[in-house]
């Protein structure tokens, strides 16, 4: 009789010293965490991405409290929500442009020269060391789709054309495609910045262009075309410069040959019509 | 050496790919006509790219220098013709990158004579000096890696090179410039390794031989004169026999740790056609501005073992043997199991191009691919002990840290786990594209 009472008893006995250290410990071991921090967390848009800088949301809410940061360093978050959060913490919120990735490419499959087909892996990486895939151009997009699977919000989708269209609304800048680029193509820019070349070969003239209809022919009329110093040329290949010259207007693009350079109203590529997504069609 | 011997020399894993060399291994060797135009890829072996010496318009005679070292781990390059540099630009290189090169525009009306003295006294050479000449020579190791030769010769203080070991398993199927070497050039390749072996000090030369070329090993054992130190040792016919750490494992019984190189255990491994392209140096005076190479497959009209200079076209090169077939699908540069395929004709042939390959339909069509069934028999067939598969899996998920974390890095790309694997899984393409994703992330620190 008594011999069982003796395990449950060292049990509660074990149960009350324990949790007398645990209560102990919590009165005088506390550490004191800024509430704010768990609160400016829970108004993040929690999708951990890193495109503030920081290695996700909670590291962001800390540097957001200490004051280091700028709430509309999160390009994720909502108008909204940035207001939310700043008025929360009784901060400014700052001011920050919308940036979107655009792809420094515009050769897809009915532009660029296909010199060899590519089997295997389907992946822009495994296809780049594979002979460059096959790509007349050794520089421009393959079209294996890397940077939609790499994207965190679903804002990249292949065109029938073989290129990837970003989806302004839902991009957020993070650098996922351009870590996923084995070509480095994608860069990111303001929304606001319309003029934009669409090429990164560095060739000239015919050779460029044998390459690729829509290829830059280093012809430099766009540079003429456009306010004193808003464009120059580097190598081979226009570079626009807002912080410099002029305004940027549709001009520029007007005698270009190939439409390397182009006025952007939003996505990129939006004449090529989007198809649905299934893998099989995709490479079609 | 007895049988019981001659069973146990081999290495741990492997596999056995049918050898496919009947088409090529009795043709002797011919040479190409010069063609009109040569590219040299200023970066065709391993390590820093060379320096161009000379400007477009320049006359340049036959093994005249053309670019000089960019470093140590670099190595000269010499014109393969008599010519004038028509350009220096980026062309189109076997792996699909432009990268700068120096295309010569060859003199129809020359004689093609090499440029070049009655050879060195090497006899009265230091180690140093030897090193050096092996670099203003442009010699890479041929058996198709490009490895610069004198590197692999300057061993640092302490360690002592006992063992010269020619490498002439040549274990891809369908390649046999190194038998037509061993067969047609014995006295060179004894030569050449005689010269190497004294200026490393080495005791001894061990010539390994796969035993499904006996021709080789019957012209070389009579070609060795008494006293030589030279021993001839056929190997067990086996792929990958011909990666240097496998050779080892297998004539002395040694393994090399993972990260060392064969000099850690007092070897050094040259290749058949390295050593040759010594002899050629040392004796004659002549830089490495041509190579062999093996033109076969099914898809080659007429299968032929070339000396093809160096920057020659493949178009050329193939148009020599008769153009391609019709139903060739695939042109490979090197060996079926590590080549690599070309998407253009026009690359040129490198120096550690061994092969040029053509495939049709047949070989080149993509099998059906299955989901892995863990069958372990990559596990089985990885010379290097790696988990292929687990590498095949993380690289279809991206995770090329955690492919790092498995040492993806000792990978040396040899193609058994795909050859072995029943599902048909392309697992050297991942593993390869896996290892590009780390090499990219380091070059660009965040």
């Amino acid at each position: 009789m008594n011999s069982i009472l003796v395990a449950p008893s060292i049990m509660v006995g074990l149960g009350l010293f324990f949790g007398a250290i645990l209560a102990v410990s919590q009165r005088f071991l506390k550490v004191e965490e800024d509430p704010r921090i768990e609160g400016t967390n829970d108004m993040l848009p929690g999708n951990n991405c890193g495109a503030c800088g920081e290695p996700g949301c909670l590291p962001f809410a800390e540097k957001l409290v200490d004051g280091s940061v700028n709430v509309s360093s999160c390009t994720v978050a909502s108008a909204d929500d940035i207001e939310m959060i700043a008025e929360y913490l009784q901060v400014d919120a700052g001011e920050q442009e919308k940036l979107v990735a655009r792809l420094r490419c515009g050769g897809g499959s009915r532009q660029a020269q296909q010199i060899a087909e590519y089997q295997g892996f389907d992946s822009c990486r495994a296809a780049a060391i594979v002979s460059g895939g096959g790509k007349g151009c050794a520089w421009g997009c393959l079209g294996l789709a890397d940077c939609e699977i790499a994207c965190t919000f679903d804002a990249i989708h292949m065109n029938d054309n073989g290129l990837p269209q970003v989806d302004t609304e839902k991009c957020t800048a993070c650098p996922d495609c351009m870590d996923a680029c084995p070509k480095d193509l994608f860069e990111l820019r303001p929304l606001s910045q319309k003029l934009y070349v669409q090429c990164n070969i560095p060739l000239s003239g015919e050779v460029a262009t044998r390459l690729c209809s829509t290829a830059c022919d280093a012809c430099e009329k766009c540079v003429a075309d456009a306010a004193p110093g808003l464009i120059h040329m580097e190598n081979t290949l226009p570079v626009i410069d807002y912080s410099a010259g002029g305004p940027a207007t549709p001009e520029a693009t007007f005698r270009c040959q190939t439409n390397s350079i182009t006025w952007l109203e939003g996505e990129q590529f939006q004449d090529q019509e989007q198809i649905p997504d299934s893998p099989d069609k995709r490479y079609a | 050496m007895n049988t019981l011997g001659l069973l146990r020399r081999n290495f741990d894993h492997g596999v056995h790919p049918a050898h496919l060399k009947k088409q090529t291994e009795d043709l002797a060797i011919q040479r190409v006509p010069f063609v009109s135009h040569y590219v040299m890829p200023l970066g065709q072996h391993i390590g820093v790219p060379c320096r161009p010496v000379v400007k477009v318009g320049e006359r340049v005679g036959r093994g005249q220098l053309i670019a000089e070292p960019g470093g140590f781990v670099s190595t000269a390059l010499h014109s393969p013709v008599t010519g004038t540099i028509s350009e220096i630009d980026d062309f189109r290189g076997a792996d699909g990158q432009f990268a700068p090169a120096i295309q010569i525009e060859a003199d129809p009306y020359a004689t093609q004579q090499p440029d070049s003295s009655a050879g060195i006294d090497w006899r009265s050479l230091s180690l140093e000096a030897f090193i050096g000449e092996v670099q203003k020579a442009g010699i890479v190791g041929m058996g198709g890696a490009a490895f610069p030769s004198h590197v692999k010769f300057s061993v640092p203080d302490g360690i002592k090179i006992r063992h010269l070991l020619i490498n002439g398993a040549e274990c891809e199927p369908y390649l046999t410039n190194d038998h037509r070497l061993m067969v047609e050039r014995p006295e060179d390749l004894l030569m050449g390794a005689e010269i190497v072996r004294q200026k490393l000090g080495a005791e001894e030369t061990i010539i390994g031989v796969e035993m499904n070329k006996p021709e080789a090993i019957e012209i070389l054992q009579r070609h060795i004169q008494p006293g030589q130190p030279v021993r001839v040792v056929p190997l067990k016919v086996k792929y990958p026999q011909g990666a240097e750490k496998m050779l080892i494992k297998t004539v002395f019984d040694r393994e090399v740790p993972a990260g060392q190189l064969p000099r850690d255990v007092e070897v050094s491994v040259n290749n058949v056609g390295t050593i040759v392209a010594i002899a050629d140096y040392f004796l004659r005076g002549l830089p490495s501005i041509e190579r062999i190479v093996t033109v076969s497959g099914p898809g080659a009209s007429y299968p032929a073992n070339l000396i093809v200079p160096l920057g020659t076209p493949v178009r050329e090169v193939l148009r020599f043997c008769g153009g391609l077939k019709d139903e060739t699908r695939e042109v490979i540069m090197g060996g079926p199991m590590m080549g690599r395929p070309t998407a253009s004709l026009d690359v040129p042939v490198l120096k550690g191009t061994s092969g040029i390959l053509a495939f049709t339909e047949a070989e080149t069509a993509r099998p059906k691919e299955y989901p892995c069934i863990r069958c372990a028999r990559c596990l089985e067939a990885c010379p290097y002990f790696l988990n292929p598969s687990r590498f095949a899996r993380l690289a279809r998920a991206r995770m090329f840290d955690e492919m790092e974390q498995y040492s993806v890095m000792d990978c040396v790309e040899c193609g058994c786990c795909t050859f072995a694997c029943p599902s048909h899984i392309p697992i050297v393409q991942l593993i390869r594209t896996g290892k590009d994703a780390l090499r990219n992330r380091k070059e660009k620190p965040e």
